[in-house]
C-alpha cells in the first residue's frame, strides 16, 4: 500500500486551523524569511519556543510535523555536512589529512541544520492545519497582484486544485490497477533494469489511459456547469479575516521584534 | 480445495487519522466445488476480503489457509497461489493494456510461464468462453464496446486456469443479455470443471439463481451464513442490514399473505412460474 504524505491535512479544530488561509500564508513566508536572519543560538531557541507553542496550539500530535522531518532528513544531514567541511574558519577543531574541522564551520552547520528544520516544521504547521483548497485559494489571491503583469492566478490555483484533487485517486488507481496485473502473475519487484522498465508497461498504459479519461470527464462536467474560467467568478466559501487573524500577526511580529533584540544583544556581547 | 479463513482483521489507513476498519475477525470456510455468493451493502468489504483471498492483500492479523496451506507463509510460493486462485476486480477492463486483445489475454498464462501452443491454445479458449468472436483477436481492446472490453479482462483470468475463480461484481454496468451470458458461463466452468466460485454481486437475483452458499457481510464482519433458501427467507435481518431478499421471495410471501397456497421456499423467478403453473393447473 502507497502512503500519500504531500500535503497531508490534519483535521482538528483549533485557533489555528480556523485562521484565515491567507494569513496563515504571509504569517508562513515572514517566518520562513525571519529564521534566516537569525544569527545566534539565544534566537534560535526563542524560535524553537515560538514553534512549540504554535504547535501546542494546533493540536497536531508533534509525530506528524516529525514525519514529515524525516522525509528530508537526508538534505538536512547533506547541507550540515557541507557547511562543516566548507566554511573558512581559524580555529581548528581537529584535522584529518586534508579535512579541516573549523569551530567557524561547526558553527554555520549547526545554523544552516537548525534553519531547514524550522523551516521545514514551520511550513508542515501551514499545510497540517489548511485543507489543499483553502491553500490555494490562498495562493491565489497571493498571486492576484501580479495578475496585471500577465501572472494566470486563477488558472495556476485551479490547476493545483485539480492537481492535488486527483492525486490519492491517481495513487488508488494505480494500486488496483497493480493489484490485478499481480493477480495475472506479472511481478513488478524482481528482475534487471530492462525487465522492471518493461514490466511498468502493463501498469503505465491503464493508468495513463483513465487519467486522460478522467480529465475529459472532468473538464465535460465543468463545462456542462458553465465553467468559463476567472471572470466573474464568485466563490462559495467567501474568505474572510477575523480579530483571531490580526492576534496572530500580532503574534508573530511580537517574535520578530524579540528576535531582533536578541539579535541586538547578542552582537553587542559576542554570543555565537 | 477447501479455504480456510480464521480470525482474519484488515485496517485502511492503519495508524493514521483516516485508520478505518474494513474487515472485523473474519472466521469462514468454503468447500472445495462450492458456488458461493458473497453479498453485503456498499463498503461492507466484500472487495477487501476478496483480494485477501490470493494475497494480493497481506493479513495484518489471521490466517488464509487454502487446501491446508497458509498463503502467506512463503514469498516464494506467491506466484502459484495467484495461479491457483484467479480474482477478476470490479470494473477489469481498466486493467487492459496490450496493444491486441489476444496478446492481453496472454499476459496471464505467459507469466504463468507456459509453453506458445499452451498458451495460445487458452487464450482461444478462454476467449470462446467468454464469448468474444475470433475476429476481435486481432482488435486493440481499446476499440471494443465496454461489455466486450469486460468479457476480455475476464478472460484475461480465466486463462490461467484458476482453481479457485473469484468474481468482484462482474456484471455490474453490463446489459441484461451480457450479465446472463457471462454468468451463464462462469455457472457451466462451475458444473463443467468442477471449480470453486466465489461470486461478489448486488443482484440478490443473480444470486439466488446461481450459487449454493451465501455469506452476507455486514460492516466487516459475517453477519450471516447459509443456502439461498434459509439467507433469502430472513427478510428483516437482510433489511436491517440494508440489504433485501429477492423480489420473487417478496412476491411469493404477499401471494401467501393473501390467502394462495404456496410453497414457502421459492426464491427465482422461474422457480416461481413453474411452481405457480403446477399448483393451479393441476387444480
Ligand atoms: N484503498 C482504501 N483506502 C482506504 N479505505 C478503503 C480503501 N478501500 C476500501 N476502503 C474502505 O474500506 C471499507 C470496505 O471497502 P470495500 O471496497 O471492501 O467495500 P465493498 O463491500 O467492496 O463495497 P462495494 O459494494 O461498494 O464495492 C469501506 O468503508 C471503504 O471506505
Ligand atoms: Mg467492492
Amino acid at each position: 500500500m502507497l502512503k500519500v504524505t504531500i500535503g497531508q491535512y490534519y483535521p482538528a479544530d483549533s485557533f489555528i486551523h480556523r485562521l484565515d488561509a491567507r494569513m496563515k500564508l504571509l504569517c508562513t513566508m515572514i517566518f520562513v524569511v525571519v529564521i534566516f536572519f537569525i544569527g545566534n543560538f539565544l534566537g534560535y531557541a526563542l524560535a524553537a519556543l515560538y514553534l512549540v507553542v504554535v504547535i501546542r496550539v494546533s493540536k497536531v500530535p508533534p509525530k506528524f510535523l516529525l514525519r514529515g522531518l524525516r522525509a528530508i532528513l537526508f538534505i538536512i544531514v547533506f547541507t550540515a555536512v557541507l557547511n562543516v567541511f566548507f566554511t573558512p574558519g581559524e580555529t581548528l577543531v581537529f584535522e584529518l589529512g586534508f579535512v579541516r574541522v573549523t569551530q567557524e564551520g561547526l558553527l554555520a552547520a549547526g545554523r544552516m541544520g537548525l534553519r531547514l528544520v524550522m523551516l521545514i516544521i514551520g511550513s508542515s504547521i501551514l499545510t497540517l492545519t489548511t485543507t489543499p483548497i483553502q491553500l490555494t485559494d490562498a495562493i491565489e489571491s497571493a498571486l492576484k497582484p501580479f495578475k496585471k503583469i500577465g501572472v494566470p492566478a486563477h488558472e495556476i490555483a485551479m490547476m493545483m486544485t485539480i492537481a492535488l484533487r486527483f492525486i490519492p485517486t491517481l495513487i488508488e488507481e494505480m494500486d488496483k490497477i497493480m493489484k490485478a496485473q499481480m493477480a495475472r502473475g506479472a511481478d513488478f519487484d524482481t528482475g534487471g533494469i530492462v525487465k522492471k522498465a518493461r514490466s511498468l508497461v502493463p501498469l503505465l498504459v491503464p493508468l495513463f489511459i483513465s487519467a486522460f479519461r478522467r480529465a475529459e470527464e472532468l473538464a465535460l462536467a465543468m463545462e456542462s456547469r458553465c465553467y468559463r474560467g476567472d471572470v466573474g467568478r464568485t466563490r462559495m466559501k467567501q474568505m474572510k479575516m477575523a480579530l483571531r487573524d490580526l492576534g496572530a500577526l500580532i503574534s508573530l511580529a511580537v517574535f520578530t521584534g524579540g528576535l531582533f533584540i536578541l539579535n541586538h544583544i547578542a552582537n553587542i556581547h559576542g554570543i555565537w | 480445495m477447501s479455504i480456510e479463513i480464521k480470525n482474519l482483521c484488515h485496517y485502511y489507513g492503519k495508524g493514521s487519522t483516516f485508520e478505518k476498519k474494513a474487515l472485523d475477525e473474519i472466521n469462514l470456510t468454503i468447500e472445495k466445488g462450492d458456488f458461493v455468493g458473497l453479498i453485503g451493502h456498499t463498503g461492507s468489504g466484500k472487495s477487501t476480503l476478496v483480494q485477501h483471498l490470493n494475497a494480493l492483500i497481506k493479513p495484518q492479523s489471521g490466517n488464509i489457509i487454502i487446501d491446508g496451506e497458509d498463503i502467506n507463509a512463503d514469498k516464494s510460493r506467491l506466484k502459484a497461489i495467484r495461479t491457483k486462485v484467479g480474482l477478476v476486480f470490479q470494473y477489469p477492463e481498466h486493467q487492459l493494456f496490450d496493444m491486441t486483445v489476444y496478446k492481453d489475454v496472454a499476459f496471464g498464462p505467459k507469466n504463468a510461464g507456459l509453453s506458445e501452443e499452451e498458451v495460445d491454445e487458452r487464450v482461444k479458449t478462454s476467449l470462446e468462453m467468454v464469448g468474444i468472436a475470433p475476429e476481435l483477436h486481432q482488435k486493440s481492446p481499446f476499440e471494443l464496446s465496454g461489455g466486450q472490453k469486460r468479457r476480455v479482462a475476464i478472460a484475461g483470468v480465466l486463462a490461467m486456469r484458476p482453481e479457485i475463480l473469484v468474481l468482484d461484481e462482474p456484471a455490474a454496468g453490463l446489459d441484461p443479455r451480457g450479465r446472463d451470458e457471462i454468468l451463464g458461463q462462469v455457472k457451466l466452468m462451475h458444473e463443467k470443471l468442477g471449480i470453486t466460485v466465489i461470486l461478489v454481486s448486488h443482484s440478490m437475483e443473480d444470486i439466488a439463481r446461481l450459487v449454493n452458499r451465501i455469506l452476507v457481510i455486514n460492516g466487516g464482519k459475517i453477519a450471516l451464513t447459509g443456502t439461498p433458501a434459509e439467507i433469502f427467507s430472513k427478510f428483516d435481518e437482510l433489511e436491517a442490514i440494508g440489504l433485501s431478499s429477492t423480489q420473487t421471495a417478496y412476491i411469493m410471501r404477499d401471494l401467501q399473505a393473501k390467502g394462495f397456497n404456496l410453497p414457502n421456499n421459492i426464491f427465482t423467478v422461474d422457480e416461481a412460474v413453474a411452481t405457480i403453473l403446477e399448483v393451479y393447473l393441476h387444480e
